[in-house]
């Protein structure tokens, strides 16, 4: 076998005795590679900052809402009717895919601490909404079932809220008045940021839904909530929980056959799932589009490699006289072209970590170059170099010494 | 058993109508350690038939044996092999790789023949001394002289040890004075290393410097003589 070292070596002279043809001939990987770099980037930021959104809503997250009312043969829209109880979320909490059930009711008010105050969403719901929307503590502890039970005035406060109403200073154990009512401040949500859906989810209040209730949203039907969000007990039960829930609210809302359904299903998960694949897809067009041009630089490599092969002819001669069989001239072609094509692809994978960091820069644009893209790119572009260097190399190697030697 | 024989070779090129017989019948014999200078007008065949002996061309017709060998049974690849360890070449136009050192180019056979580098180096610079350009080993081609760039390519045709050389008016582009030089230099070769020498000449001059004439006329071998 052929000195590898050696050939590089001879491989470099040769492309460097033509700079300019070897740097243009490059270029066309370059820009290639660069492409496919920056395209798979933008493409797998976005689809990192869907899937980031879906982990801040919560996994395998589903909501029931009430459904509508009709008023004189005018429907309203959905939620006009308060047909979900405090008892069906418990209900719900019998089926077997559903893990965690938290009942809402909400509303608006407006919070004071000292002299500064704040409008936002006050949430009543039970200590399992934590579980359900994956919702950590980050100082102070949550209210518990016994504060559910008791209607305690205690409340959970979002990150907004503690930068809107206290600053600097420690909000456990303030007390707050919502709706001029003093709750007791017992602990901060960790940061969430904002919602698929570009809300601020850390403008918001959780109290007790039995403290909502009573003291802070009246409601003439005592026991019903606006929302029940459950939590499948894993991303396969989210197919079955729906209809498990479906079934068990008809049955309880005593719904016959041919009426329909008094409260509509939310698979949340579901519909971001289907937003995420849909960047995924995305992300594969644009790669397959920047590989076009990968594509078209490898031609150019081979465009080169033949006519440096015609212009070689008399040193191919030369070779083939002192004894260089078909593969070791064919490797010395090979070479050449695979050194063009992997330094095409090390200066594209540059250019495009770097373009695409100057996207995300100055566009704002979320980007994420993943090392395995990388490789993808870099092993793709010496598979090129191989691919389209091969037939120059073949016919280099199939010259007839005699006619090769007395080319002029 | 003898280094070369050749039993009736002829090589014929077609050119369009008409065949253009440039070998013709040709059978001859090369003992090991001889030094044989091949002579005739231009389109005489001398240079087809040294192309065949040097395993670059094949005989239309007829046998070609080295060393025993029926070379017309090999394969592409394992002529390339002969090539590399049974012939040196030495041609008119020196035929070095150009932009390589004088060393490298000493040292390409042995790439081709899988020598470690180390092993390759030593050789090299051994067969540059030997040909008298000991001190020039890192100048390029263009840096050198004709005769200078011919010796670079002799020790290229004898770093292998390969039995055999085969020239092809290795002195076509020298002057005089150079060409004698390169002359003494092959019959040093022959005599002291004991390698067989082919030469390609038309200037009988150039011959007489050889042990043995073969002479072409029209693709047949019309003489060989023995010098005295």
């Amino acid at each position: 076998m052929i000195d590898l070292a050696w050939t590089t070596r001879i491989a470099l002279r040769a492309l460097r005795v033509n700079k300019m043809r070897s740097a243009l001939t490059m270029l066309g990987i370059i820009i290639g590679v660069g492409a496919v770099v920056a395209m798979l980037a933008i493409g797998t930021g976005a689809s990192k900052q869907i899937s980031a959104q879906i982990a801040s809503m919560g996994s395998n997250l589903i909501m029931v809402l009430p459904g509508s009312s009709t008023s004189g043969g005018v429907r309203m829209g959905g939620g006009t009717q308060m047909t979900l109880t405090f008892d069906d979320a418990r209900a719900i909490e019998g089926c077997p895919s559903v893990s965690d059930v938290a009942p809402v009711h909400n509303g608006t008010a407006q919070i004071v601490y000292g002299n500064v105050n704040w409008s936002t969403q006050v949430q009543g719901t039970t200590p399992a909404m934590l579980n359900v929307r994956d919702w950590p503590i980050s100082a102070g502890r949550s209210f518990t079932e016994d504060d559910v039970r008791s209607a305690t005035k205690v409340a959970l406060i979002g990150q907004t809220i503690v930068d809107n109403l206290f600053g600097a200073i420690d909000p456990v154990d303030q007390i707050i008045r919502i709706k001029k009512i003093p709750f007791r401040v017992v602990g901060v949500l960790h940061a969430k940021g904002q919602s698929p859906g570009g809300l601020d989810q850390d403008d918001t209040i959780l109290v007790p839904i039995t403290t909502a209730q009573k003291k802070l949203f009246g409601t003439s039907f005592p026991g019903m909530v606006r929302i029940i969000m459950v939590k499948a007990r894993d991303a396969n039960a989210l197919e079955t929980a729906e209809p498990e829930i479906r079934g068990l609210l008809r049955q309880r809302h005593r719904l016959t056959l041919r009426q329909e359904d008094d409260f509509t299903i939310r698979n949340l998960t579901q519909m971001m799932q289907v937003t995420e694949q849909s960047s995924r897809v995305m992300t594969l067009l644009l790669g397959a589009i920047a590989s076009v041009s990968l594509v078209v630089g490898g031609i150019g490599i081979m465009n080169i490699m033949l006519v440096s092969v015609t212009e070689r002819t008399r040193e191919i001669g030369i070779r083939m006289a002192i004894g260089a069989k078909t593969w070791d001239i064919r490797l010395q072609f090979i070479l050449e072209a695979t050194i063009l094509s992997l330094a095409g692809g090390i200066i594209g994978i540059i250019l495009g970590v770097a373009g695409s960091l100057v996207l995300s820069l100055a566009a704002g644009w979320t980007t994420s170059v993943s090392p395995l893209a990388a490789t993808l790119a870099f092993v793709f572009s010496g598979f090129v170099g191989v691919f389209f260097g091969f037939y120059p190399a073949y016919k280099a190697s199939l010259l007839n010494p005699i006619d090769a030697l007395r080319y002029e | 058993m003898n280094l070369i024989e050749v039993i009736g070779i002829s090589k014929v090129y077609n050119m369009g109508e008409v065949d253009l017989r440039a070998l013709d019948n040709v059978s001859a014999t090369v003992e090991r350690g001889d030094f044989v200078s091949i002579m005739g007008p231009s389109g005489s065949g001398k240079s087809t038939f040294m192309n065949i002996l040097g395993c670059l061309d094949s005989p239309t017709e007829g046998r070609y044996f080295l060393e025993g060998v029926d070379v017309g049974q090999l394969s592409r690849d394992q002529l390339a092999g002969i090539r590399n360890k049974k012939i040196g070449f030495v041609f008119q136009g020196f035929n070095l790789l150009s932009r390589t050192p004088a060393l490298e180019n000493v040292e390409l056979p042995m790439l081709y023949d899988g020598v470690a580098a180390n092993m390759r180096r030593e050789k090299a610079l051994a067969a540059l001394k030997i040909v008298g350009l000991e001190g020039r080993e890192h100048h390029h081609p263009n840096q050198l002289s004709g005769g200078q760039q011919q010796r670079v390519a002799i020790a290229r045709a004898i770093v292998n040890q390969a039995p055999i050389l085969m020239a092809d008016e290795p002195t076509g582009n020298l002057d005089t004075k150079t060409s004698i030089e390169i002359m003494e230099l092959f019959q040093r070769l022959n005599g002291e290393a004991g390698i067989t020498i082919i030469l390609v000449t038309h200037e009988s001059d150039i011959a007489r410097f050889s042990k043995r004439t073969l002479r072409f006329l029209d693709g047949r071998l019309v003489s060989d003589e023995v010098r005295g």
